[in-house]
């Protein structure tokens, strides 16, 4: 070691105490790297070894040979491009819904006192603290043909017959964009809260009436929460299993029912491994995408240059 | 740059309460034509609330504030067509240099040729020619300073504010920019309202300064008279160093250590009254004395150097201590007192203010 050296030869009257520094600094390095080894370790063993497993897994065909098997069948049966994209647009679609519901209740939320504005901050987090499950049950119920929607919609007079609200498309929507709606609402909250008052005054005075401050000046301050909002929701919404299997009643297979379906009725982990795989690489790919569009470290960090 | 008239501004009994507390009690203001104006104070005094009333930001509790013959006090902030510069400058991060200063540009409809031409012309008065196209993150403070400016005035508006834009600026920075700013409004002639809390930056800029305490004006003249003319005990205390002295007053004279005291103006009214002494104003003279000069006997206690000057501390015979400056030039600093020698202090009538005490 380079400290080592520099103490045998004793420390140069013209740099004192260079190498007891120098090691010190080292010694200071490797803590650091300790405090983060737990996290570290943590997801070798939970997520790269299991990818790579996985990964090792879809090139192998049943017999234990290596085969591009699987991956010819993806490509060849037309039934699998229609579920990846039935998945893409279901994901869209709920992205869509959850920024246009979430960005105008942000923005409510935003102005309201900072107390005022916990509270219901506690409100848009509750259903993150409850059950995915219970949640999506919870849905079920509601929107089922004898369910509490249609009932009370028919005595309002809303509609006469019962509306087939769940076991399709709708169903699913609804069910996803509920469960969605706190991921977006938090950052887009998030940078609407960083944005300065000051900018907007600013605005004012230069001849901007509050309609004109709004879109020239606070819409696009706040759209690096947005742009993270519908990144982290689209994302999620592209693995999403309970909800569509639930609320979907097994008209809507989106990509990680058909993985289910591979493992639980054909016992194919080949099969599902590169359903897998190919949905981490489009994931991955979007995700490259999006960083090149919208500079990734100012969205996932949530807030704006000053 | 051709431009229209500046408008004086006319400011009656403007007042805003925040619960009990007067930010502004009845104020009467009138900022003339085309004039520099600062608002000095204390923070709390209420100075930027009335710069904040006079952008349309706040809402007083009632008063008048009339640009030109237009009352202005219940229209919003976007068509007061006043410029105003902004403490932390509030440049818009998401718009380059050019799209900034352009903004009231656009708002305003102006068609592009002679938007491009004015915004151009906006970043060569404020010496930032071709720096349209930076990003404002790219900028260091003092050219942020300039791109707000040029924001400020691009529109060529009536009337300027400006709430103590240079505060996060350096000192050496924003002295340069104290004469820069200065020299801008010698050449736009805008009414300009100056928020500042240093005085220093206000008796350098203004025409007139409008010391403001307590949501009161409490002298509002031109900067050499607030400084050698306070008005009152409180202006006198918060701008320069000064020591107040109480003197006796007999039949409508001064008495300091029973010598009658020469002064430009007659001591105020009956009661107690005190002499302000400023250190720079004080003259360390022989023991005769001088004619003409009121004369002050003490005993000197310290000498401290502090570079461009040094102060001798002198004990006067009622305990009062006074502090003398002189320029450290080595001639002054070789002939400057030992402690413990008495001496005699000299004080020209011109610079004998005598005020009522306040504290009384």
């Amino acid at each position: 070691m380079a400290g080592t050296g520099a103490e045998m030869h004793g420390d140069d009257a013209s740099r004192p105490n260079a190498a007891g520094l120098r090691r010190d600094a080292a010694r200071e390095r490797w803590a650091l790297l300790g405090l983060a080894s737990p996290a570290f370790v943590l997801v070798l063993v939970a997520m790269a070894i299991p990818v790579a497993w996985l990964f090792w897994l879809s090139f192998l065909a049943d017999d234990g040979s290596l085969s591009l098997e699987h991956y010819r069948r993806l490509v060849e049966q037309p039934s699998y491009a229609r579920i990846f994209r039935a998945t893409f647009e279901v994901s869209l679609v709920t992205t869509a819904i959850c920024a246009l519901l979430g960005f105008p209740l942000a923005y409510v939320l935003s102005q309201l006192p900072v107390r005022a504005a916990n509270l219901c901050m506690i409100a848009v987090m509750l259903p993150l603290w409850t059950s995915l499950l219970v949640r999506t049950y919870a849905w079920l119920v509601l929107l089922q043909r004898q369910g509490l929607v249609n009932k009370w919609a028919i005595e309002l007079g809303l509609w006469q017959e019962p509306l087939k609200l769940v076991h399709n498309m709708t169903g699913t929507l609804i069910g996803m964009v509920h469960i969605m709606l706190p991921f977006m609402v938090l950052p887009v909250y998030g940078s609407m809260r960083a944005i300065d008052r000051d900018y907007l005054k600013a605005a004012a005075n230069l001849g901007a009436g509050p309609v004109r401050a709004f879109w020239l000046v606070f819409v696009p301050l706040s759209m690096p929460g947005l742009a993270a909002g519908a990144l982290i929701v689209f994302i999620l919404c592209l693995g999403f299993y309970v909800t569509p299997a639930v609320l979907g009643g097994g008209t809507i297979i989106l990509v990680a029912n058909r993985i289910a379906n591979d493992i639980e009725l054909f016992f194919s982990w080949g099969a599902a491994s590169a359903l897998g795989v190919v949905l981490l690489v489009l994931t991955l790919a979007f995700l490259w995408l999006a960083s090149r569009m919208l500079r990734l470290d100012q969205v996932l960090g949530g807030g704006h240059g000053r | 740059m051709a431009r229209a008239e500046p408008l004086p501004i006319t400011i009656r009994q403007l007042t805003k309460a925040f619960g009990t507390v007067h930010a502004l009690d009845h104020v009467d203001l009138d900022v003339r034509r085309g004039e520099f104006l600062t608002l000095l104070g204390p923070s709390g005094s209420g100075k930027t609330t009335l710069l904040m009333i006079l952008a349309g930001f706040a809402r007083p509790d009632h008063g008048s504030v009339k640009f030109g013959d237009a009352e202005v006090v219940r229209l919003p902030p976007h068509k007061r067509d006043v410029g105003m510069v902004f403490q932390n400058y509030a440049l818009f991060p998401h718009m380059d240099v050019a799209a900034n200063v352009a903004f009231p540009l656009k708002l305003r409809r102006v068609p592009r040729a002679e938007r491009d031409r004015r915004v151009e012309q906006a970043l060569e008065t404020v010496q930032l020619g071709g720096y349209g196209s930076r990003r404002v993150d790219q900028l260091s403070g003092g050219q942020r300073q300039r791109v707000a400016l040029a924001r400020a005035i691009v529109f060529e508006p009536r009337i300027l504010l400006m709430d103590e834009p240079l505060s996060a600026l350096d000192k050496q920075l924003r002295e340069r920019m104290q004469i820069e700013l200065r020299g801008l409004h010698e050449r736009l002639g805008i009414t300009t309202v100056y928020v500042t809390h240093d005085q220093r930056e206000a008796l350098t800029m203004s025409d007139r300064i409008a010391v403001i305490s307590h949501g009161r004006v409490m002298q509002l003249d031109a900067p050499r008279r607030i400084y050698e003319q306070p008005a009152n005990r409180f202006v006198a205390e918060f701008i320069g160093e000064s020591t107040f002295i109480p003197v006796a007053v007999r039949d409508g004279a001064a008495f300091l250590g029973g010598r009658p005291l020469q002064a430009a103006q007659a001591p105020p009214g009956p009661g107690r009254c005190v002499l302000m002494v400023r250190p720079e104003r004080l003259q360390l003279l022989g023991p005769a004395g001088e004619p003409g000069m009121n004369l002050i006997a003490g005993r000197v206690r310290d000498v401290v150097y502090q570079g461009d000057s040094f102060l001798v501390r002198v004990v006067l015979a009622d305990g009062t201590e006074v502090g003398a400056r002189g320029v450290a030039s080595s001639r002054a600093m070789a002939a400057a007192p030992a402690p413990g020698a008495e001496v005699t202090l000299g004080l020209s009538p011109a610079d004998t203010i005598l005020l009522a005490d306040a504290e009384a």
